[in-house]
């Protein structure tokens, strides 16, 4: 089985963020750059769909800096067979257009199926996958909690939290997308031989620029500003009848919110 | 370029290649999800946690430098000791049971043993499915082995062939309870010690549990009795013959132990800066204090040269060019400034650091066994002793 993921490199989820002096954007200079955890559960899916099906191969595919090969040799080490990095230096880019680039470099690849995070813990945005999906016409899963590989293997079947703990249990035809959340399988660490193994798996290298073909971006960026401190809250002690009484007074009277 | 996920203090990261700081991330991560969580639980009540050996193995832990072909992950000895610094970061007990697994155990049957006994006993060793010990000390012998009591005879002196009869006593020997097969030194007749596998369960053996331990709790350490036990000639190490053989591992776990102990410092040093920030006294962090600022100065300092020290000598093994009294500088200097890190780092804790919520007092308990075994601090100095002048000091 021909298997993709789309991993993306994000700041740790633990990184104080900093904002450049000149608000144009963020300070990256102190950032620990990790695979987007949503990501490592798409990759540890995608092994085990691997498994399941008998063999095949799993392909990293990421939009990123040189940087970001880090991670997608993170992933090889946890056993993916190769990556393909899309370099975006000098290009910035919006959901779309990382969506339409996404797109357009796995065209070829003809993939059965392809994994990715329920989102990115740096912009939170939650697009891209969907977008991937519209652009090659795929169907999309989100969030994906379970996942098995329907027994004619041109299938999945895919548990799907809903509000209020109830599951949804689909059936999805390959190909389509499905949006890794934190299931039951933790990403399996990279073993020592997997490390040693991973230097000489192939990474290819596409241009930003060459896959944009002119399309330009629906998100413009205008400043960057970190959220207001929290003030410090109050805490009431004493008896409890008299600290209630103390708290409807100062909702009341001084929150004014009730 | 790739960051060590530790205290880098001059940016050895640089020194590294992308392999060798992928192991250490890989390793630490291990430890935080793995060791962490359950370490306070088997130091309290002193048992040693099995369940992790297996998985130490499945991701190649375990006899990590040795070759492929017997399923060991084949690592240099850099990544080697980054492995086991992230290993000790957790607990000293789980750093100590990879090295004499791997430095201790597979490295002799590997080095000195047949082609059969390593095909028998690598792979299992590696997969972490058995588990072995190495029998050298004795109750009255524990700087100067070789001055041991255990022998070995043959059962029969007329044939080549004949199997032999071990009798004596090991102390002080990790995981010697549950070991499946035991690394045992005794001299035969002619007074050349000789190295055997002493396999569980052959009549005569036993090895009961040491308790009591103030340190090292979340390690099994046991003495052997033999008694007449029967080994077969085809357990004995064939290549293996006199004092160097022994220490010729112990050169492997020594090594171990320079990095291995840099991780214990680390733990104690990292707790230690966390608690001098969120402390307050005398309405401000104890971190602002200068003798705060001295104590944490000098243990990052320390830290960073123990850290060079280290490198290089995973260099030179690499290379085939290190001396045993360069791995005893490495030992000894190490041991000795995680000992005191761990010591300041208590300090800074206050009361705090009596209390196994933190870290610190069980790496504090735990490096003074990391000092004591695998050559004394004492011994390593001697060893560099003679080194310098060409005059042995410690006979
Ligand atoms: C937790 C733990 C696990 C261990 N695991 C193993 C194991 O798996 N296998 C194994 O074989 N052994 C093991 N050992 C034993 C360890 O290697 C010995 O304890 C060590 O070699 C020191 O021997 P000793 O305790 O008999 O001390 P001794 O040799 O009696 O030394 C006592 C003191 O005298 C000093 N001293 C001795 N000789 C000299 C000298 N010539 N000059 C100056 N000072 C000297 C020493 O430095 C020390 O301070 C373990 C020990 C511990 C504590």
């Amino acid at each position: 089985m021909k298997i993709g993921v789309l991993l993306k490199q994000t700041p740790d989820t633990e990184t104080k963020i900093k904002i450049k002096p000149d608000g144009s954007g963020i300070d990256e200079s102190d950032i620990k750059w990790v695979i987007n955890p949503y990501d490592e559960y798409g990759v540890e899916e995608a092994l085990r769909l691997k498994d399941a099906a008998g063999g095949g191969e799993v392909v990293v595919v990421t939009a990123g800096s040189k940087r970001a090969v880090d991670s997608m040799r993170q992933a090889l080490a946890m056993g993916a067979d190769r990556g393909i990095r899309i370099d975006t230096e000098g290009v910035s880019l919006d959901s779309y257009t990382t969506a339409v680039i996404l797109s357009k470099a796995i065209q070829s690849e003809n993939f059965e199926v392809l994994f990715a995070g329920k989102q990115a813990v740096d912009d939170d945005c939650v697009q891209v996958a969907q977008m991937t999906a519209t652009a090659l016409d795929w169907p999309c899963i989100w969030p994906a909690e379970h996942i098995e590989l329907g027994a004619d293997k041109k299938s999945v079947v895919v548990t799907r939290p809903v509000a209020g703990g109830i599951k949804e249990i689909m059936e999805m035809t390959l190909p389509g997308i499905l949006c890794c959340d934190k299931g039951e399988h933790e990403p399996r660490y990279a073993s020592l031989p997997g490390i040693m193994k991973a230097k000489s798996k192939p990474i290819a290298e596409l241009k930003a620029a060459d896959l944009l073909a002119g399309e330009t971006p629906k998100v413009t960026w205008s400043g960057f500003r970190l959220p207001p401190e929290r003030k410090a809250g109050k805490i009431l002690k004493g008896e409890p009848e008299a600290v209630c009484a103390e708290l409807v007074k100062l909702l009341r009277e001084e929150a004014k919110v009730i | 370029m790739p960051q060590l996920n530790c205290t880098d203090f001059l940016n050895i990261s640089e020194l590294l290649s992308e392999e060798e700081i992928e192991v250490q991330r890989m390793a630490r991560d291990f430890t935080e999800k793995e060791i962490l969580p359950i370490i306070t639980k088997h130091t309290r009540e002193s048992t040693f946690p099995k369940e992790l050996f297996p998985k130490m193995g499945a991701l190649g832990f375990l006899g990590a430098t040795l070759p492929q072909e017997y399923g060991c992950a084949g690592l240099n000895n850099v990544a080697y000791g980054l492995l086991m610094q992230e290993l000790e970061r957790g607990d000293s007990s789980m750093r100590s049971a990879a090295s004499v697994q791997g430095g201790l155990v597979m490295y002799p049957i590997y080095a000195y043993g047949s082609e059969e006994q390593k095909k028998k006993w690598l792979p299992l060793l590696a997969s972490g499915k058995k588990i072995g010990c190495f029998g050298l000390t004795e109750p009255d012998f524990g700087s100067n082995p070789a001055g041991m009591l255990s022998r070995a005879k043959k059962k029969n002196s007329h044939s080549t062939n004949s199997g032999w009869i071990l009798n004596g006593t090991k102390m002080w020997i990790t995981n010697g309870t549950i070991a499946d097969v035991a690394v045992v030194w005794a001299k035969n007749e002619a007074g050349k010690i000789n190295g055997f596998l002493v396999e569980k369960g052959m009549k005569g053996f036993s090895a009961p549990e040491m308790k009591g331990k103030f340190s090292l709790r979340a390690s099994v350490t046991s003495e052997l009795v033999l008694e007449e036990v029967e080994v077969p000639e085809e357990n004995r190490l064939p290549k293996a013959e006199g004092l160097k053989a022994p220490l010729g591992c112990l050169s492997q776990a020594r090594y171990g132990i320079a990095w291995g102990s840099l991780g214990l410092a680390m733990a104690c040093y990292e707790a230690a800066v966390e608690y001098s920030k969120t402390r307050i006294q005398f309405d401000k962090p104890i971190g602002g204090f200068q003798l705060t600022q001295k104590k944490l100065a000098e243990m990052l300092t320390e830290i960073t040269k123990g850290q060079l020290l280290a490198l290089q000598l995973g260099r030179l093994k690499d290379a085939k060019k290190i001396t045993p009294p360069q791995i005893s500088m490495g030992k000894m200097n190490n041991c000795a400034i995680a000992r005191k890190v761990s010591h300041v780092a208590r300090e800074i804790l206050g009361a705090n650091g009596i209390l196994d919520d933190y870290p610190v007092i069980r790496h504090m308990m735990n490096i003074e066994s990391v000092y004591t075994y695998e050559g004394t601090h004492d011994i390593h100095t001697l060893i560099l002793g003679e080194e310098i002048t060409g005059i042995a000091a410690y006979k």
